[in-house]
Parts: C-alpha cells; structure tokens; sequence
C-alpha cells in the first residue's frame, strides 16, 4: 500500500500536520444505506406521481395476494383430493362443469377446478417471469457493457449473436428446443434470460453504455487512474442499471407470453400454467365454440393479459423514475 | 418623445410543481428609437425571461402578475393575438439563444428567411422575398449566392449571422438579441457585433442586446440594465454605469473579472451563490452576498432611485465614488 | 529545431514537462467508396516545455487542439507521434504498473462541471476514486485526506458535503470537487481544460482564484487551456496561442498581450471586447477566409486569413518557431 499524500503544509509540520477531523460520526456504510434508503423514497415520489406505474404495482400486489392464497387454501380450505391443479377430481359432476357454488370457476375437461389452477400457477408465473427478466438484465447488463466499452471484436462478436439471436424467431426456436428436451419451468425461465440477454436487451443497454462511456467522468476516471474493470464497474454499469430495471418489468412481460404460447404448443413439461390450462382446453376440443366453454379458456387469458399488462404499466411508471427528462414540469 | 418600448412593473412568474418561480419581478424601464439596452446578468436571473415578456412568447405555466408593456404606445397584452402576431416580427424582432442551431437542416437558408418573409407580409411576392433576401445577406455581410446552401454548409459565425438577417427581414423597428454571440470565437464575436451596430445606426433601429458578459455590453450599449435575481438591480447610461456603478452587485460584476488591458489586478470575488427564485432572500435579493448589507437590506426591498439625471439603482447604501478625483471606481484604462 | 524555453520568470533547467513535435491526426472517413482517406490535424508538430510551477496558458479558438494537446498529455488520446516527457518519465511509453505512479504525477481538470462527476457518485466517492484506485491509504486515511481536500478548495465543513450528490450542488460547488479529485493525489502537474468558463461570472472568480492559490501552496504546474486570453493572462505565466493545431506564437503573458508579433496573436487580441464603453478597440486586422484543419496545404495555416500574407508564405511550408525576443517565439516569415 502506498503512502497517502498529504499537502506540502501537513509535510512542513514534520509529517505530522493539521489532522483533518471529517467531522463524521458514523461509520460510511451506515450512511450510505441511509443515502440509498433516501433515494429510495425519492425515486418512489416519482413513481406515485404516476397514475399508470401504480396501477400497475396495485395489480401485481393483487395478484401476488392471490398466489400467497394457495398454500393456504389447500392446506387448510380445499380438499387436495378435489381442488388438487393438477389431479384433483371432483366425482359428482359432469365435466367441464361451468360456474357452480363449489367450483366458482367450473371445471375443466378432466374435472380440475380452474379457481385452484389459476391460483396455483400465479406463484410460477411470478417465478418464471421474474427469474428469466432477471437472469437476462444481469446478463443483458454486462454484456452491454462490455460490448460499447470495448468496441471492436467484443463489440462485433455480440452484436452479430444478437441479430441471430433477433432474426431466429424466439417461438419457433422455443418449440424446438422444448420438444427436444422436454423443459420445465426452471430451465425454460433460464434459456428464456440468456435468450433475451443476447437479443434485444443487449442492444438497448449497449446503446445507453454507449452514451455512458463518452461522459466527461468516464475520462475522469481513467485520468484518476481507473483500470477498465473498474470503470465499467463503478461508473457505466450503475449508470446503465436504471435502464436495465425497466426492461426488467418488460422482460416479464415478454418471458410470461412466451410460455402461454409454448405451453398452449404443449412444448413444455410443466403440469399446471395458465398457458397450460388453455391447451388443455384446445387439445380437448373445447376452443371450437368460444362462447359456450368460456371458463376453460376466458379466465387464464384475462390473467395473463393483465399480468403483462400490470409489469407493462409498471414499467411505463418506472419510465419516469430513470428518464427524468420526460417528466411532466 | 414618446418611448418606442416601455416597460412598467412588469412581473411574471412561472409556476411549478414546487412552487412559483419568480423570474421577473417588478422590472421597469424605456427604450427610446434607435436606442440600445445591454441587459447584463448570470444565467437564470430572468433575461431571456423578460425577452419573452416582451415577445409575448411565454411558454404555458408563465403567468404575468403585474405590469404594463407597451410598444409604440400600445399595451402588448391587451392587443388581441392577431393583431400581436402582426406585430411580431414587423415592429419587433428577436434573435433567440443559440437560435443558429434551429435553422431547419432540410431547407436551404434563403428560403427559410424567404418563407418567413410571405408568411409576414402576404402580399410580398416570392420574386420581392428573394430580392430582400439577397440585401439582408448582403447587410450582415454573407455573398448572396450562399442563400442557396444549406445550414450545414455554413460555419456557426454564418449561421448566426443568417439569424439575424431573418429577424431583420420585416425591418422591426426593435429587435431583442438574446446572447446572439455567447457560442462563437473572439474575433468571429467582434465581426457580428460590429455588424449588428452598423446595422442599427444606418436603419435606425432599437435594440435590446442580452448577455451575461459585461464587456459585450459595454461595448453595444447606450444603456445599461444589471438585472440580478429577477430583478433590475441598475439602469443607466452605458458611460455612466461603467465609470461610476453604484450597485454593489454592479461593482463586483465590474471587478471580478481579468481584462486584457491596464496593468493585471487583483480580482473582487463575491462570495456565494446567485439565490433559489422560488425563495429569494427577504429584502434586497442581493443581502446575503453584499458586503455592505446592513439591517435594512434584510427587512426592506430597496425601491429604484435616480443618482444621476439617467442612472437609476437599487439599492439602500449605494457605492458612491465621486466623479472626478478620489476612488477611480470603474475598469476603465 | 531550437525549443522555446521557459519564460524569463522561471529557471530554465527546471523542466517538469517536455512535448517535442507532437501530432495527433484524425482520419475523416469521407462515405463509402473514398479509399483515400482525409486527413484532420487535430494538432500538428507542437513542441513546448512546462517549468516545474509554471502555469503556461493554451488559447485559441474553438477547434484549434487545445484538447486535443491537453488530452495527449495526461494520455486519454496517444499521440500520432512525438513525445511527452513529465518529471522524467516517457508517457507513451508507460504501461502496466507505472500507470498508477504516473496518475499521481499528472491529473486533468475538466470543462463541465455538469457533466465531469459520475452523477451516482457521492462527493466522497469521487474526490476518493484516484485514491482508491491506486490503493492509497486505507479508508480512514482517505475519509481525512478528501476532508483535508474539500475544505481547501473551499467547501467546508466537508461533513456536510461528502454525503451528498453532485445533483445536489451548484456549479460552482461541483467545480470545486472536480479540482478537490484531481489535487487529491497531490500531481506535480495539471491539465486545466477551460475549468471556468462553463461558471457564472460571480462563481467563477471564486474558482480562479482557488486556482491560483493552490498553484502557489502546492507548487503545482498547470498547462491552463483557456479561449479567453484575459483569463490566460491572469492566471498564466506564459501563454502559448494555438491555431489550426499549431502553436504559432509563445512568450510570457504580459508579453503576449502587451507586444504580440503573429498576426493571428494581434487579431485575437484586438478583438477581445473590452468592458469599458469609452475604449474604441480597432478592428481585428483578419480576413473572413475559414480556413480547416482537414488536409491543410503546405503553407502557412493562416495564409488565408491573413493580411499580411506575403509570397513567401504561400510557397513555403508552415513556418517553424523562432526566437524574435528573448524567450519570445513566434512562427512566422515576415517578422
Ligand atoms: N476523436 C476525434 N475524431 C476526429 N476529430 C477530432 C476528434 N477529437 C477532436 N477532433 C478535431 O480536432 C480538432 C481539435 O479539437 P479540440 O477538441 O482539441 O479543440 P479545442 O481547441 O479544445 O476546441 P474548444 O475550444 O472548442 O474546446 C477539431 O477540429 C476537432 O473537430
Ligand atoms: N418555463 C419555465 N418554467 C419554470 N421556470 C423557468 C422557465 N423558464 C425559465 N425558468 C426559470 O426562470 C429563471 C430565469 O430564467 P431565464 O430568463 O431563462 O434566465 P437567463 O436568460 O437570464 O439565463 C431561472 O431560474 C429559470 O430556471
Ligand atoms: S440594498 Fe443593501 S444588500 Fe442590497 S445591494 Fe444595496 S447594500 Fe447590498
Ligand atoms: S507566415 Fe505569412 S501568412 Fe503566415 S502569419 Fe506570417 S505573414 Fe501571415
Ligand atoms: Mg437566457
Ligand atoms: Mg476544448
């Protein structure tokens, strides 16, 4: 380690020189977990500013009440035997039942209560949107990063994957890969992330480190001494995560429609989802007259319009938070 | 003489989400024919704002509290919007803060300036609009074949210059400069300058000249006007305010900056910062950075006086330097 | 080709900083199916020299390399070719671990203070980073030295300023902590990139003279890049006048400003408006000609604006630096 500087005045006085008290009291990080808090509620002003953001949050607070309802309901509620997603079964009625006091929702083709599978799957659907939007943020974020900090042949290299990536269509190429390997939720969310991270996102975050790296404070960095590692640490990637947690709420978005879509392909090997439990009532034949079996497909489309639609909205209410210039005055 | 602009307790305030922005408090002051104001001032002390006042251009959340503005005798703001509109441009002009950045890229300089001119006057008709085009380069001195070329063929002292052959195009007889030269080298500065004056005193015009430099004020102005803070802080003829400022805020501008001419001395700082216009200290604006502020200074808002037959101030312990002798107050050689 | 030496204030032998025929080139790609590129010259061929605690001010107008000169220095931009010695060590050749030993010689200030701080940085982050990165001291340490730093340049107490962001303070404050960063590590010399002249008038006083104090308490040199000679004259003890990457004139301020030889010199100072109405300046002496820095011809740079332009200058290529005083140099034929 080396010596610290001190100003010549402080050398004159025999090295040892006015101490400079800082006059802090606390130790640093306590007062930057105060700081983060305070920006924290500075950012949430800005987003209660925003009538659509909130709306949104309202709906996924809503939703994720009604997974957090499940453990309990068939713990204590519902009888496993009946309400069970995936192999309950109610005997007295004929199935698909509609609506009836014991099954609010009706029945599917097999006689599986649709009021226990939409809550059984709200809990997953958080999973799989979530874990795939972050894995591709933290991924996409990185690479962005490296690609508009480096230029060159990193640069070139991803962005070359992420035309393929672009020009491969997503569903297509997720029914291949499902029908080969028989996917479950955990592996889908994943390959969806790194998918997603090598696509698009990567070309939006590059784009916004790109306006990050000309910054005059890049150049200040580099002149204090900074080594690339450490600026594309300390500065571009703090600097480009704003962005990132905003495509995070589309990411979800984007990770939840792709498994409606496979699963109603029936590409995916997981028992129970609202994309699922549309394909159940297509590979029944129930989709043919809309109308009449409305239950089978009408509640779990309505639930993955709105959960996209609530991240969508709380996107677009975190627009305001990372783009401050958009602001209304 | 009547004053060709007038401006009398003018106030306007912008609202916002945190409170009113008080821009432009109680400014007063006259401008005769063919005469020039220097509005001197930091950035955010209200220039482009009063400009704008006067343009009847004020963007939606300003409202205007108090105050009269006339042109040629008439009330600006009880003129309906048609009749204003008319006499925008043809009775007052403006060249806008970095305004050469929005001349339009996909159209040729001549026929932005040609387009504004049949836009003014309908019954000009195009072969007239081009005819003019071509004196107005030749006034601001760019050859007239470069009409035909597009903005970025032109470098920025000629792309400014441009700007001010369309705000002279109707032949307003004032015209507001708003920092018309901030962008540009010395020498490029000095040469639309002098062009601005020459074009002034040949047609007569009045002009009202913003900067925040104080030596291009000095150098284009018949009066001075100091405005700090929203507010008009001096206001004098040019010679006057530069040997004898009285402001103490005027007298710091004045001293706290280097000069290439008389010997190198030591610079005047003053200390702080210019105030938040959503709360601006209670008193003279300029107390908490004055140091001659007294008790007063903090309790009563000093009111205009006159100290000299066309030298006004604000201010409750003025710097008094006498005229000949004693303290040589102002930067002169 | 005989080096400019120091101004007549300072001992000549005592060379902290020395650029010999620096150049840097840009290519301009000039569309497609140009295989031959043009060529911009940011800067041309500059030599000077820096005494240890000399101030030597750069001025010229937009565009003319002043950056560009200051930027090779603290090596953001490498050099086209040339070299730049600082307190004996080669700066292009320097990699690895003397990098962090170079840091701490030569810093760089920025000219936006807007837009020079990280804006998700705390003000101890900053002025702390070239501490941290060249592992200086440990936290404690580096908590008293960034205090020590922040109320030098003006912004005490420090506690009230370390935790805050630079959204949180004014310009004239966050130009302060941009000048608290690059003195942090105490470099023997600085690049000031026009620091002042993005402040307000009243703010930036304040800011200059910080600068001038701090040049004198920690016998710092500073190469100050400035467009307004009146700054350069207060703050430098020699100026050296930079047009279309060369530097065509240099000697000590006061007789840069008071007996200037180049033409172009005389045009720039002739045109500085002066804040005294009763002064009639003359008219610069210049022509309207613009010339660029993109394939210049062999000639004088300022051939086509300049009124006294001769044959010789057309026919000759740009003229060297010569001593037309003692320690005055200027780059002309006809002197
Ligand atoms: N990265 C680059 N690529 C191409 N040209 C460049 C680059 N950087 C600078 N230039 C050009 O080099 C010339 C010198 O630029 P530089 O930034 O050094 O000017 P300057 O003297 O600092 O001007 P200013 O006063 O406007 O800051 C200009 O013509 C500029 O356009
Ligand atoms: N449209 C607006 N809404 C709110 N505040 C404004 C608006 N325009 C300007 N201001 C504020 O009014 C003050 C004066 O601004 P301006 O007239 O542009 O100053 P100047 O031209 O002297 O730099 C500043 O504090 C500025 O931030
Ligand atoms: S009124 Fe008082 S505070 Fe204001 S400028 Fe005059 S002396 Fe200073
Ligand atoms: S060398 Fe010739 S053209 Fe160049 S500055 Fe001197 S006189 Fe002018
Ligand atoms: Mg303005
Ligand atoms: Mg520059």
């Amino acid at each position: 380690m080396n010596e610290l500087a001190t100003s010549p005045n402080a050398r004159q006085s025999n090295g040892e020189g006015p101490r400079f008290d800082p006059g802090i009291t606390e130790p640093i990080w306590k007062i930057r977990w105060k700081m983060n808090m305070r920006s924290l509620a500075q950012n949430w002003e800005v987003f209660k500013e925003s009538r659509v953001g909130m709306f949104g949050l309202m709906i996924i607070i809503a939703f994720g009440i009604f997974g957090l309802l499940w453990p309990i309901m068939i713990n204590f509620v519902w009888d496993p035997l009946v309400y069970h997603p995936v192999v309950g079964f109610d005997p007295i009625m004929m199935h698909p039942s509609p609506p009836v006091a014991g099954h609010l929702l009706g029945t599917d083709p097999i006689g599986r209560d649709i009021l226990a599978q939409l809550m059984f799957s709200t809990g997953r659907e958080f999973l799989l949107g979530v874990l795939s939007a972050v894995i591709s943020v933290v991924v996409g974020t990185f690479i962005g990063a490296m690609a508009a900090y480096y230029g060159g042949f990193t640069d070139t290299l991803f962005m070359r994957l992420a035309d393929i990536v672009m020009l491969f269509p997503f569903v297509p190429l997720l029914v291949v890969i499902g029908s080969m390997m028989r996917l479950d939720i955990f592996s889908f969310a994943v390959i969806l992330g790194f998918l997603e991270a090598f696509g698009g996102i990567t070309v939006i975050l590059k784009a916004q480190a790109l306006q990050v790296k000309v910054r005059p404070y890049i150049d200040a960095a580099r002149v204090a001494g900074g080594s690339d590692l450490h600026i594309i640490r300390a500065h571009i990637i703090p600097n480009v995560l704003p962005l990132s947690f905003l495509y995070m709420m589309f990411n979800v978005t984007a990770a939840i429609v792709s498994e409606a879509t496979l699963s109603f392909f029936g590409v995916l090997n997981i028992d129970m989802s609202w994309g699922m439990m549309i394909h159940t009532a297509e590979t029944a034949g129930y989709l043919f007259d809309f109308g009449k079996y409305w239950w089978l497909w009408a509640p779990s489309g309505f639930f993955i319009t709105l959960f996209c639609a609530a991240f969508y909205m709380v996107g677009r209410g975190l627009d305001e938070v990372v783009n401050p210039r958009l602001r209304k005055r | 003489m009547d004053a060709l602009l007038k401006v009398e307790d003018f106030t306007m305030h912008y609202s916002t989400k945190a409170g009113w922005v008080q821009a432009v408090d109680g400014i007063s002051f006259a401008l005769n024919r063919g005469q020039s104001l220097g509005l001197v001032g930091e950035s955010g002390c209200g220039k482009t704002s009063i400009a704008m006042s006067i343009m009847r251009l004020l963007p939606y959340n300003a409202q205007t509290k108090r105050g009269k503005i006339y042109l040629g005798g008439r009330d600006i703001y009880s003129m309906t919007a048609e009749e204003f509109r008319q006499a925008r441009w043809k009775e007052i002009s403006m060249i806008f803060q970095a305004a050469m950045n929005a001349l339009n890229p996909v159209y040729t300089v001549g026929s932005q300036i040609v387009e504004a001119i049949v836009e003014h006057e309908p019954d000009t008709t195009e072969e007239e609009a081009r005819r003019r085009v071509a004196e107005l380069f030749d006034l601001v001195g760019i050859p007239a074949e470069r009409s035909d070329h597009y903005p970025h063929e032109y470098s920025g002292g000629m792309k400014q210059r441009a700007v001010i052959a369309m705000a002279l195009a109707c032949n307003p007889s004032l015209i507001i400069a708003d920092e018309p030269t901030t962008a540009l080298d010395v020498i490029v500065q000095d040469k639309i300058l002098r062009e601005m004056e020459e074009i002034r005193r040949r047609i007569n015009m009045s002009m009202i000249y913003i900067s925040h430099d104080i030596s291009v004020i000095a150098e284009v102005s018949d009066i001075v006007g100091v405005m700090y803070a929203g507010k008009l802080m001096e206001i004098g003829e040019a010679d006057d305010v530069f040997k004898r400022p009285r402001h103490p805020y005027t007298y710091g501008l004045m001293h706290a900056y280097p000069s290439i001419l008389g010997d190198k001395r030591d610079l005047a700082t003053i200390p702080g910062e210019p105030p938040n216009l959503m709360a601006p200290p209670e008193g003279c604006r300029f107390n908490p950075r004055c140091d001659r502020a007294t008790d007063e200074c903090r309790a009563v808002e000093p009111l205009m006086t006159k100290v000299a037959p066309e030298h006004s101030i604000a201010c409750h312990n003025p710097v008094w330097a006498p005229s000949s002798g004693g303290e040589q107050v102002g930067v002169a050689r | 080709m005989a080096l400019p030496d120091s101004g007549p204030t300072n001992d000549v032998n005592d060379v902290l900083v020395r650029v010999q025929n620096l150049t840097k080139h840009y290519p301009v790609g000039r569309g497609f199916f140009h295989r031959q590129h043009a060529v911009l010259h940011a800067v041309d061929d500059i030599s000077f020299e820096v005494a240890r605690g000399e101030v030597l001010g750069l001025v010229g107008e937009s565009g003319c390399g002043k950056t560009t000169t200051g930027r090779m220095l603290v090596r953001l931009t490498n050099p086209t070719s040339g070299s730049i010695v600082i307190d004996g060590t080669d700066v292009s050749s320097i990699s690895g671990a003397d990098m962090g030993t170079f840091r701490q010689k030569a810093q760089m200030m920025f000219q936006d203070p807007y837009e020079s701080l990280d804006p998700r940085m705390t003000i101890f982050d900053i002025v702390s980073e070239p501490l941290n990165v060249n592992h200086i001291g440990n936290l404690e340490q580096r908590e008293e030295r960034v205090a020590e730093m922040l109320t030098r340049v003006g912004l005490a107490p420090p506690a009230t300023f370390m935790f805050r962001f630079p959204h949180e303070l004014s310009g004239g404050q966050r130009q302060r902590v941009a000048i608290a960063r690059a003195l942090v590590v105490n470099p023997g010399f600085v690049v000031a990139d026009e620091p002042t002249s993005m402040l307000d008038v009243s703010i930036r006083t304040g800011v200059m003279k910080l600068l001038a104090e701090l040049r004198e308490e920690f016998g710092m040199s500073y190469l100050y890049i400035t467009h307004d000679l009146a700054v350069a004259r207060y703050l430098c003890d020699r100026i050296a006048v930079m047009y279309l990457g060369k530097i065509v004139e240099i000697a000590g301020s006061e007789e840069v400003i008071g007996n200037p030889v180049h033409p172009y010199t005389r045009a720039l100072i002739s045109a500085v408006p002066v804040p005294d109405p009763a002064v009639v300046r003359p008219i610069p002496n210049v022509r309207g000609g613009v010339s660029k820095p993109i394939n210049p011809a062999p000639r004088c740079r300022f051939y086509e604006r300049c009124p006294a332009a001769q044959k010789v200058c057309k026919e000759s290529d740009h003229p060297e630096l010569r001593e037309v005083a003692p320690g005055h140099f200027a780059a002309c034929y006809i002197l």
